[in-house]
C-alpha cells in the first residue's frame, strides 16, 4: 500500500442528509473516515447520530449529498444510487454492521456457528468442515469458548451474544464496521472486557470503525476521533482528547461536564 | 389400459377440462413465462376448483389449461394409481374432457403427479404436472414474501446452507429428505414440491416438460426439458439419496423407492415399490416368461 492510499479517506460524505418528513434526522453531514481509524459519533437522544450511521451503511436511503466509498480493488464507488446486488456486495465483504441490540444482529433459531459461518456462506463458501474451523477460530479471537459453537444464541449471556455479534461481523474480513451503541445495555464489567477487545481487534486487523454512542467514556476510550452531534447536525469534531479537553462548543462542555465522576 | 373407467360417462354442461377459455387462456401465458424463466415462480389467477386447496388445484388447473383431446391422462399419487386423490382427478378428467385415461407410465402423454416422478424414465412426448403445497423454498427460513422475492432476485441462497448447516450440526448429515430444494438451470432455487430426495436426480436433464403449479399460493413454475437441475448441498457433505437394505417384496426391484407397510398385529412389515404400475410391469414381465414356458411343456 502506497502512503496515497492510507491518506484517502475510505468513507467520504459531504452534505448528507436524512430526514423525516422534512423534520428530525441529520442535515448537511460532512464526515471523512480513514483506513484503520476509529471515529465515534456521540451526542443525546434523538440527535440524529443513529439515523447518520444508517445513511452512511446504506440501511436508509438519503435525502441529499454525496457519499463515496473507496473499495479494496473496485476503485472509488459513488453509494448513492447504488444498485442493491452491489450494496449487498459491499455489506458483506468491505462492511460489518454491530447492532446495538445483538437481537437484531443475530439469527435466534440456529447455532453460534451457523451464525458466524452465515455471512461467509451468503458470499458462497460451501464447506462444511472449514466454516465450522472457522468458527471455531473466530469464537476464539473474541474470547468466546469454541466448545460451545453449537449452541444457540439464547444459550449465551448478553456480553458473549455481543461479541458473537462481533464475530459475525468480522469473519468476512471487513475494513469498515458500523457500531450502533455496541455497550449498551452491559454491565460495567463487561462493558469493559468488550470495549478492551473491540480495541485490540480494531487495531490488530487495522480496521476502521464508525461507532456511535452517547457514552462519553466509551469515546475516550476507543476513538481516535470524535464528532458530537446536536439536533441533527455536527457542531464539534476534532481529536478525542482535544474535543474532551478543552470543548469549545456549549452544548460539548455540557455533555462533558454532566458525566458522573466515580 | 385407456378402456372408460365405471362411473366416468362424460358430465354434461362443462366447458372442455371444466376451466372457461379465457382462464386456460390465462394461465397458457403464465405457463409459457415459466418456460421462458426455468425455475422462476409465476404469479397466477388462481381458480377455486372443485376440489379442496392441498388436494391438487394447482397440478389440476396446469393439467385443464395443456389438456387436449388426444391426450392420454396418467394421475399418480405417491406413486400409486390408485389412491382416492388419483382415482378421483383422473375421473375428473374423464368426465369434465373425456379424455382417455391410463396407468401406464409409457402410455400417458400428461402425467399429474403428487409427491412421486414415475420410475419409468420420461420422454420427450410427455409432461409431468406437480401438485404444489408450497412453491417457495425459502418459506421457512424467510418469512417475508418481499424480502424472499429479493433473495430470489439476486440469486442470493446462502440462507439455505445455514439451515443444512444446522442439519450437520444436529443429525450429522443433511436431515433434508423430501422437498429438498434444487437450483434450476444455475439460476433460481426451486422447491421440487414434496417428491422425496431419492426423485431429485431425475429431474436433471429430464426429457419431459416438468410444470408446477400451487393452486393456494396461486403460483406457476416449470422445468423445461434437458434443464441443470441441482440439489444444493456441501462440498464435504454432498447431496445423496437414500438406499435401503431391501427388496420389493412384489417385484424384487433394488433400484425404485420403497414403501414399508406394515402388515399385521404383530408389526410384521414389507418392503414394496411405492410406484404402483413399475411394481406391476416388472410382474407381468417376470410372469410373462413362465407362462411362455409352461405353454412350451
Amino acid at each position: 500500500m502506497t502512503v496515497s492510499a492510507h491518506v484517502a479517506p475510505l468513507l467520504s460524505a459531504r452534505g448528507l442528509s436524512k430526514q423525516y418528513a422534512g423534520r428530525g434526522g441529520c442535515v448537511e453531514i460532512d464526515l471523512d473516515v480513514y483506513p484503520g481509524e476509529v471515529l465515534c459519533i456521540v451526542g443525546e437522544s434523538g440527535s440524529g447520530k443513529s439515523t447518520l450511521l444508517n445513511a452512511l451503511a446504506l440501511r436508509t436511503p438519503s435525502n441529499r449529498g454525496t457519499l463515496t466509498y473507496r473499495t479494496r480493488d473496485a476503485g472509488t464507488l459513488d453509494l448513492i444510487g447504488l444498485a442493491e446486488p452491489q450494496r449487498r456486495m459491499l455489506s458483506r465483504t468491505e462492511w460489518g454492521f454491530v447492532h446495538q441490540n445483538a437481537r437484531d444482529g443475530l439469527r435466534h433459531g440456529v447455532s453460534a456457528g451457523a451464525n458466524i459461518g452465515e455471512p461467509l456462506m451468503a458470499i458462497g463458501a460451501r464447506h462444511y468442515g472449514r466454516l465450522r474451523e472457522t468458527a471455531a477460530d473466530w469464537m476464539a479471537r473474541v474470547e468466546l469458548d469454541a466448545a460451545r459453537i453449537d449452541e444457540l444464541p439464547s444459550a449465551f449471556s448478553g456480553g458473549m451474544q455481543q461479541r458473537l455479534q462481533i464475530a459475525r461481523n468480522l469473519v468476512t474480513g471487513p475494513r469498515l464496521v458500523f457500531m450502533d451503541e455496541p455497550t449498551a445495555g452491559l454491565d460495567v464489567s463487561v462493558q469493559a472486557r468488550l470495549l478492551d477487545l473491540l480495541r485490540t481487534l480494531t487495531s490488530k486487523l487495522h480496521l476502521a470503525a464508525l461507532i456511535v454512542t452517547h457514552d462519553i467514556g466509551v469515546a475516550r476510550l476507543l476513538a481516535h476521533r470524535l464528532m458530537v452531534m446536536k439536533d441533527g447536525r455536527v457542531v464539534e469534531s476534532g481529536l478525542t482528547d482535544q474535543v474532551l479537553d478543552d470543548p469549545q462548543h456549549p452544548y460539548t462542555q455540557t455533555l462533558v461536564a454532566s458525566v458522573l465522576p466515580v | 389400459m385407456s378402456a372408460r373407467e365405471a362411473g366416468t360417462e362424460l358430465a354434461e354442461g362443462y366447458n372442455f377440462a371444466y376451466l372457461d377459455e379465457q382462464t386456460k387462456r390465462m394461465i397458457r401465458r403464465a405457463l409459457l413465462k415459466a418456460v421462458a424463466v426455468p425455475g422462476h415462480q409465476v404469479p397466477f389467477a388462481s381458480r377455486e376448483m372443485p376440489l379442496p386447496y392441498g388436494w391438487g388445484t394447482g397440478g389440476l388447473q396446469v393439467t385443464s389449461a395443456i389438456i387436449g383431446r388426444s391426450d392420454t391422462l396418467k394421475v399418480i399419487d405417491q406413486g400409486s394409481d390408485e389412491t382416492t386423490n388419483a382415482v378421483n382427478i383422473r375421473r375428473f378428467f374423464a368426465r369434465t374432457a373425456g379424455v382417455a385415461t391410463t396407468t401406464r407410465t409409457a402410455d400417458a402423454s400428461i402425467v399429474q403427479t403428487r409427491h412421486r416422478i414415475p420410475e419409468t424414465p420420461l420422454t420427450e412426448a410427455q409432461i409431468l404436472v406437480y401438485q404444489v403445497p408450497m412453491p417457495e423454498p425459502l418459506y421457512r427460513l424467510e418469512p417475508r414474501v418481499t424480502e424472499c422475492r429479493k433473495l430470489h432476485a439476486l440469486a442470493d441462497y446462502g440462507l439455505i446452507n445455514v439451515k443444512y448447516y444446522e442439519d450437520i450440526v444436529q443429525h450429522g448429515s443433511i436431515a433434508t429428505t423430501y422437498d429438498y430444494p434444487v437450483l434450476v438451470n444455475d439460476r433460481y432455487l426451486t422447491s421440487p414440491s414434496p417428491i422425496p430426495k431419492f426423485d431429485n436426480p431425475k429431474m436433471h436433464m429430464n426429457p419431459a416438460l416438468q410444470l408446477f403449479g400451487a393452486g393456494r399460493e396461486r403460483r406457476i413454475y416449470a422445468i423445461p426439458p434437458y434443464t441443470k437441475v441441482k440439489s444444493l448441498d456441501f462440498e464435504d457433505h454432498p447431496f445423496s439419496v437414500q438406499r435401503w437394505e431391501h427388496q420389493c417384496a412384489l417385484c424384487g426391484s433394488r433400484e425404485s423407492f420403497l414403501d414399508e407397510m406394515i402388515v399385521d398385529d404383530a408389526g410384521s412389515r414389507m418392503f414394496v415399490c411405492s410406484d404402483s404400475d413399475y411394481c406391476s410391469s416388472r410382474r407381468a414381465a417376470q410372469d410373462a416368461p413362465g407362462d411362455a414356458a409352461k405353454e412350451a411343456a
